[in-house]
């Protein structure tokens, strides 16, 4: 079951952007895309270990929308959390709602 | 148990490594020992890049196989040592150490030693030989301290020679005695040309010049006499007046030599005793001694078959050779002065771009049978291939002589057959390549070298590798895009153009009229980058198509903490400000380090803490330093004649000024320049995107050097100029730069992809021939108006600091950034997974 979550309001994110929201110890990569799809993934990047996928540059990859991480570029579906450029881990990804101008994500 | 077969390599050169490399991947069937004998104390290295060893390069980088190598191949290897006789009777070498060593097979490896001319007077501490590691790190550590040099002999290795001791920032001359440099392979008005190049790199060059005797003075220095009475006063002298084989073992042993020295071999390499072979420089086969590796290694192999059983022959190759000598292009193909055969010419001479190109066609045959290039070797493999096969001309030979059309280019190699020996040093032809990439799916160009080893020897042949390797990815269907990525089918010169026709400012109406798709991290800082150099606005109004370093106005490190440089012009910095700095590292628990460039770096600064670090020292009077972006870095200097008492140029301000000029610029790569005071090149100009160095008249402008993966020497633009001329010479070659590069490439790589490299740019640049020169100047002039500090503006602009927090949904800084002690700082903590 789904456990929502209130993250942040729609306008702390414009479109295009990323950002990081956490709950507990738990971080969580937030993209917002210019057509208004919301991604989450987990922030953690498995190749080294370092939080920040959310400060990479999100696009798209054969239509797939995707984040290239912001050390070493590795890009990584939000969709499926796989990764593309190379043999790593898949991310973690939750799923996102908006209800009027709150973002929620489902920790489960 | 069976004795073992003793083989016995005498000499530890580039001939006796290939020899032991062909040993090692096959051996003699029988049991074998293999012993080496080398007069050197370094194991075999490769001695054609020596000069290299003055631009950066080390003697490790230099070695052909390590010392671990010979021990895996069971090679005995004894070094420092040099055989004095042989006795052919009992089969025993003895050696100077006084150790003998018996042999079944010996080989002579022994190459060659620098020929000294009888000159009276050339002799003493400040006269070296130009031949080996020994011979260069004398030349070094004497040269280090002095102004003034002269090479003797303008040959091929002479160039080499004073090229290395321009890089030790010498002022030398070269002496050949003949009316002509590089006399063996040029004619007179080739040579001509080179001398021009020479000449304008700064370097002297004086042909039919005989000298009769070298006078010590007491000041230390040398005085040159020559005949006729001139005279030339230098602080030591490089002699290179080519070589004599390393024989005399030989010759007392009662082996059969040459008439013009060397031992006189067959095409096994065997010598007039069948038990012993000679290869290399010490070799004479149908008497002629070799000087290049190619044949060198040819030999190897001839001898190799005979010491195992094989069947390779020996032939001198056709001599076809491709330098770059002080950056100047230099062929010569077949017999260059038509000298073997009755020949008609055609000659192409350009003075206005220094291409100097000659086709010498034997009158009867109709056929080519040489040709010299200078400035200018792109028709070289097409040329070789004629001469060497004897196909039938075009024609209009001269058509061979303009250089093919951009549109067609890289189909130079398609006609040549699969047997064209492309790699003459690692014998690897066209097929043997075609086969590789076929086979292991080649794709990159260093895959390539490692599994053919073509383009390892004197990598002369790198270029027609890369060539044949495009050609061969473009037939199998793996096209070459030029497209940007997947959203832009644009490379990065076109899309600037049409940015800078369409006067679009942000990413979004670029992807909307030129691409598709939502973008990725490669477009998206591409265009930011397009965009900052086109227009100069603030990054952080599109901070969502930043790489993170631009995203952030800071570096991102491996932990995912962030560093902190403030620019400081010059490298100057007041009490005062280092004062600030301290107690910001001391607040915020930083780690402090010198840069390359000059300044002064914080790391380990948690994201959320860069906008309050920021609004301390800005407050201090400091500016961002722009350490993060593809943009000017810093213009690095030597105190100069302000504090020099050596300094002829004022570079402290020569190099704040172009820092001020040029502080946060973005162009297609980061840009560091320099500034020195003298010829001394204490601030590295050479080495810069741009540098300039100060002189008796004014300023030497380089550009286009770089450290970094390849280091590459920045090459002169324009000599005595002034400083108005520098600043507006780096205006226009800057934004020529930003207008033409692909993306993420230096202005060394650029440069070397240039049509017409360093000559089309002075066209450009200093003779405006593109007729652009004004706009260039206006297009700088625009940015330079258009400078901010970055952090300045987004400090003062506080909703953009809102994406400087950590997290979106907490005050709270990332505890899992965590540091641990080193040296009395911080690191970053060695990471447990959690």
């Amino acid at each position: 079951m789904n456990v929502w979550k209130k993250a942040i309001k729609t306008d702390q994110l414009k479109p295009g952007n990323r950002g990081c929201v956490k709950f507990g110890d738990t971080q969580i990569g937030l993209f917002h895309f210019e057509d208004d799809r919301w991604y989450a993934v987990q922030n953690r990047c498995p190749h080294k270990g370092q939080n920040v996928i959310s400060r990479g540059i999100i696009g798209d990859a054969a239509q797939e929308p995707v984040v290239a991480c912001a050390l070493h570029k590795n890009k990584f579906s939000l969709v499926s959390g796989k990764c593309l450029t190379a043999e790593l881990p898949a991310l973690v990804t939750y799923p996102v709602k908006i209800e009027g101008d709150d973002v929620l994500i489902s920790l489960t | 148990m069976p004795t073992s077969h003793k083989i016995l390599i005498l000499g530890n050169g580039m001939a006796s490594a290939k020899l032991l490399e062909l040993l090692a991947e096959q051996p003699p069937q029988q049991p074998h020992e293999i012993q080496v004998i080398g007069a050197e104390p370094k194991v075999a290295y490769d001695r054609v890049h020596l000069s290299e060893l003055f631009s950066g390069k080390t003697e490790e980088d230099l070695t052909i196989h390590s010392l671990g190598w010979y021990q895996k191949n069971k090679v005995s290897l004894h070094l420092n040592d040099a055989a004095t006789s042989l006795d052919r009777e009992s089969k025993q070498v003895t050696t100077a150490s006084g150790k003998t060593f018996g042999y079944d097979q010996l080989v002579f490896a022994t190459g060659s030693a620098p020929f000294v001319p009888p000159t009276p007077g050339l002799s003493g501490p400040a006269v070296f030989t130009y031949r080996d590691l020994v011979d260069v790190n004398a030349i070094k550590s004497y040269g280090a301290t002095k102004m003034t040099a002269a090479v003797i002999g303008g040959g091929l290795l002479g160039l080499e020679a004073a090229k290395a001791l321009q890089g030790l920032g010498l002022k030398s001359t070269v002496i050949e005695m003949a009316p002509r440099l590089m006399p063996r392979q040029l004619d007179d008005e080739g040579a001509g040309f080179l001398k021009d190049e020479i000449e304008a790199l700064g370097i002297n060059v004086k042909t039919s010049c005989r000298t009769q005797k070298v006078e010590s003075l007491d000041s230390e220095e040398l005085r040159f006499h020559f005949d006729g009475g001139e005279t030339l006063d230098v602080d030591m002298i490089v002699v290179s007046c080519g070589i004599k084989p390393s024989d005399p073992v030989a010759r007392s042993a009662g082996l059969t030599m040459a008439t013009r020295g060397g031992i006189e071999v067959n095409h096994r390499m065997q010598t007039s005793d069948p038990d012993i072979f000679a290869i290399g420089e010490v070799a004479s086969f149908q008497g002629f001694i070799q000087g290049l590796v190619a044949p060198a290694y040819q030999m190897a192999r001839a001898a190799h078959g005979a010491l195992t059983g094989g069947s390779a022959n020996y032939e001198h190759p056709f001599s076809a050779t491709k330098l770059k000598l002080l950056g100047v292009e230099v062929s010569s193909i077949g017999d260059s002065l038509g000298e073997q055969t009755e020949t008609r010419s055609i000659t192409l001479s350009n003075f206005a771009k220094g291409h100097y190109k000659k086709l010498l066609i034997d009158k009867a045959t109709k056929k080519l049978v040489g040709a010299l290039l200078v400035g200018d070797s792109t028709q070289f493999s097409k040329l070789k291939q004629l001469a060497e096969l004897g196909q039938p001309l075009p024609d209009d030979p001269a058509s061979l002589l303009v250089p093919v059309e951009e549109s067609q280019q890289g189909t130079s190699l398609s006609f040549l057959p699969k047997s064209t020996i492309i790699c003459n040093c690692e014998n690897v032809t066209k097929g043997d390549l075609i086969e590789a990439i076929t086979a292991h799916g080649i794709t990159e160009i260093s895959e390539l070298k490692r599994i053919t080893k073509a383009g390892t020897g004197c990598g002369g042949c790198v270029p027609m590798m890369v060539d044949l390797l495009s050609e061969q990815l473009e037939a199998q269907g793996i096209e070459q895009k030029t497209d940007l990525c997947e959203h832009f089918t644009y490379p990065r010169t076109e899309l600037f153009s049409l940015i800078k026709q369409h006067h679009l400012t942000d990413y979004a109406q670029v992807l909307k009229q030129f691409g598709r798709g939502q973008g990725c991290e490669i477009c998206k800082p591409t265009i930011a980058n397009i965009l900052a150099s086109a227009w100069n606005l603030p990054v952080l109004n599109q901070q969502q198509i930043q790489d993170t370093n631009d995203a952030f106005l800071a570096n991102i490190q491996n932990n995912g903490s962030y560093s902190v440089i403030p620019r400081m012009p010059g490298g100057e910095v007041t009490a005062t400000q280092l004062a600030v700095i301290a107690r910001v590292a001391e607040e915020f628990r930083l780690y402090v380090k010198l840069t390359g460039g000059e300044r002064i770096a914080l790391f380990g600064v948690h994201l959320n803490d860069l906008p309050k670090i920021w609004a301390i020292l800005i407050d201090a009077g400091f500016e961002s330093g722009h350490a993060y972006g593809k943009s000017l870095r810093t213009v690095k200097s030597c105190v100069g004649s302000t504090w020099c008492h050596l300094g002829v140029g004022d570079s402290l301000d020569m190099a704040i000024t172009l820092e001020h000029r040029y502080k946060g610029l973005r162009g297609p790569h980061k840009i560091k320049g320099a500034a020195s005071g003298c010829m001394r090149e204490c601030a590295e100009a050479q080495s810069k995107d741009f540098g300039v160095i100060a002189t008796e008249r004014g300023w030497n402008l380089f550009v286009a050097g770089n450290g970094g993966i390849k280091p590459q020497h920045g090459q002169l633009l324009a000599q005595d100029i002034t400083k108005e001329e520098v600043l507006s010479y780096i205006d226009r070659f800057l934004i020529y730069y930003f207008r033409t590069a692909d993306r993420l490439t230096r202005t060394s790589t650029w440069i070397s992809q240039l049509e017409g490299g360093i000559n089309h740019l002075k066209d450009v640049v200093i003779h405006d021939t593109l007729g652009i020169a004004a706009e260039l100047e206006e297009e700088m002039g625009r940015l330079i108006k258009g400078y901010h500090c970055e952090w300045k503006l987004a400090l003062d602009t506080p909703e953009t600091l809102n994406s400087f927090k950590t997290f979106l949904n907490s005050e709270e800084t990332d505890r899992t950034i965590k540091f641990e002690p080193e040296r009395g700082q911080i690191r970053p903590a060695t990471l447990s997974q959690p």
